[in-house]
């Protein structure tokens, strides 16, 4: 998105568009990266709940994921998770692991 | 017909508000602005207007108050002074941020500590970098005038600012004096109406008030109320004049007293200048000349006007009534010797600190200072830049 000049811009900082949020990507603010274990996860749906991001990716009732392009990363979803389901893992692990991974030829 | 009252300066504010009728009023009393507040209440509780009246808990709150107010397209309008101030000071910042022309009575007064109740503009020259624009009063007409005034300037689609309207408290605020009030109805007419572009309760057109403003953007929200300040200058002038059809009393960035028949001026603000209006009629009759130029918009700094009304003159004295601590010299003479910088031929300047705490300051004061300007035209030297008028050495 090209960043526009002060002549351009609502003044008093508002936003007249409403969920434009949605065009602000967050998800490189994270430290720890939530998780799924779709063995544990019984869809019960309090992460969705929680979830002050909306980042976590629900279809037909069925818990899918996390939107990783806006997911802060907070852990709160993690936290009121009854079972457990939710593992926050340090991103630059995470990344390690992945990079291990695909040199395994995984 | 305009009637005449006789009026303390405290009750002149509450009777220009009266004739503003805001719709919210969110304020919290000190001395010496606690009798705009408490005149106010009784115009609200005798329902002489229409406003609703917010007891709030602290200034802070009163601030806050009159953001959620303004947002949602509401005339605001609120007083406090000193500690009160201070305690605003968080949002005051947002205020002026926001872009909402919040109008506010400031009776100014010595910040603690020590304690004291008594007249300087400590209060109000802390706020200076806040966004707000700040008007000063010399006199309670003053007072009257540059509220009605304040609404039209802060509301102008240019500027949209909140706008400060200061005077010397206890001085101006416990004095009585004659005033000329305009008619209800032409106040009315001369304010308009307040239609805010996009208000908090428009639920057909959602907007978001106070979203996070990180390192891409919040560096042009702040360059566009640099630009509402520069067209703040214009419109204050218009605003000015329009008054002066009204009322018969026109209105500047600036006011000259004796200026064309002296190469001497004293610069100073609020009810200091009626005193050194005094003494420059006095010394007029024993053939001395010296001329007056009153700040009356401190923010915007009327740079250019400042500049043209000193280029051709021998030597200045800036009267400031707050320190600011580490600098040289008060606020207003750091930037009356800045504006200057550009002049080929620049005038002598000296800085004058005074009446801190309330501290009186008599014709004999300024006499001193007169005296010290003719000594300057005299050598072509200043000996001492930054002064204190009347502390004991
Ligand atoms: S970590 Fe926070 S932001 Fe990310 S999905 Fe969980 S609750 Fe939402
Ligand atoms: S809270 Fe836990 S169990 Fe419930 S849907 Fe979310 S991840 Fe699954």
């Amino acid at each position: 998105m090209k960043e526009k000049s002060w002549k351009e811009i609502p003044i008093g900082g508002l936003i007249l568009e409403a969920g434009n949020a949605e065009k602000y990507l967050t998800g490189s603010w994270r430290t720890f990266r939530p998780v799924l274990n779709k063995e544990k996860c019984t869809n019960c749906l309090l992460c969705w709940i929680y979830c002050p991001d909306s980042s976590v990716i629900v279809e037909e009732e069925k818990t899918k994921g996390f939107l990783y392009s806006h997911c802060k990363g907070c852990g709160i979803c993690a936290n009121v998770c009854p079972f457990d389901a939710i593992e926050m893992i340090e991103e630059a692990k995470y990344r390690q692991k992945q990079g291990e991974q695909k040199e395994g030829g995984t | 017909m305009a009637k005449i009252l006789a009026l303390t300066g405290d009750e002149t504010a509450a009777e220009a508000m009266r004739q503003i009728n805001p719709d919210v009023v969110a304020a919290y009393p000190i001395t010496p602005q606690t009798e705009i507040v408490q005149t106010y209440s009784q115009f609200v509780a005798d329902g002489e207007v229409d406003t609703e009246m917010v007891r709030v808990e602290s200034e802070h709150s009163a601030m806050s108050a009159c953001i959620g107010a303004a947002a949602s397209g509401a005339r605001a309008i609120t007083a406090t002074c000193a500690n009160g101030l201070a305690l605003m000071w968080e949002i005051l910042y947002i205020a002026a941020s926001y872009r909402l022309p919040i109008v506010m009575s400031v009776a100014n007064r010595a910040l603690s500590g020590p304690i004291n109740i008594h007249c300087d503009h400590s209060d109000s020259m802390g706020a200076r970098d806040s966004g707000w624009i700040q008007l000063y009063s010399e006199n309670c007409q003053e007072i009257y005038d540059s509220l009605i005034q304040a609404v039209k300037i802060g509301e102008n689609k240019d500027v949209l600012l909140p706008v400060m309207v200061c005077f010397d408290g206890f001085i101006i605020s416990h004095s009585t004096e004659r005033i000329d009030i305009l008619e209800d109805e032409e106040i009315k007419n001369f304010i308009g109406d307040f239609k805010i572009e996009h208000s908090l309760l428009d639920i057909d057109n959602p907007v978001t008030y106070g979203p996070l403003d990180l390192f891409d953007y919040y560096f042009e929200h702040k360059r566009q109320q640099v630009e509402a300040m520069e067209k703040a200058l214009p419109v204050i002038k218009e605003v000015g004049k329009d008054y002066g059809k009204l009322s018969g009393r026109d209105y500047g960035l600036v006011e000259k007293f004796n200026m064309d028949e002296s190469d001497m001026v004293i610069i100073a603000l609020g009810s200091t200048a009626g005193n050194i209006k005094a003494t420059i009629q006095e010394l007029k009759e024993k053939g001395i000349n010296v001329g007056l130029l009153k700040i009356r918009a401190f923010r915007p700094f009327p740079q250019e006007e400042v500049r043209q009304a000193l280029q051709d003159k021998t030597c200045v004295a800036v009267m400031d009534r707050a320190a600011s601590f580490g600098a040289v010299g008060g606020p207003v003479f750091l930037e009356v010797r800045s504006s200057l910088y550009e002049l080929n031929k620049r005038p002598q300047i000296i800085s004058y600190i005074y009446g801190l705490g309330g501290r009186d300051v008599t014709v004999e004061h300024i006499k001193k200072v007169v005296d010290e300007l003719s000594g300057i035209k005299k050598s072509g030297k200043v000996e001492n830049l930054v002064n204190y008028l009347g502390v004991r050495e």
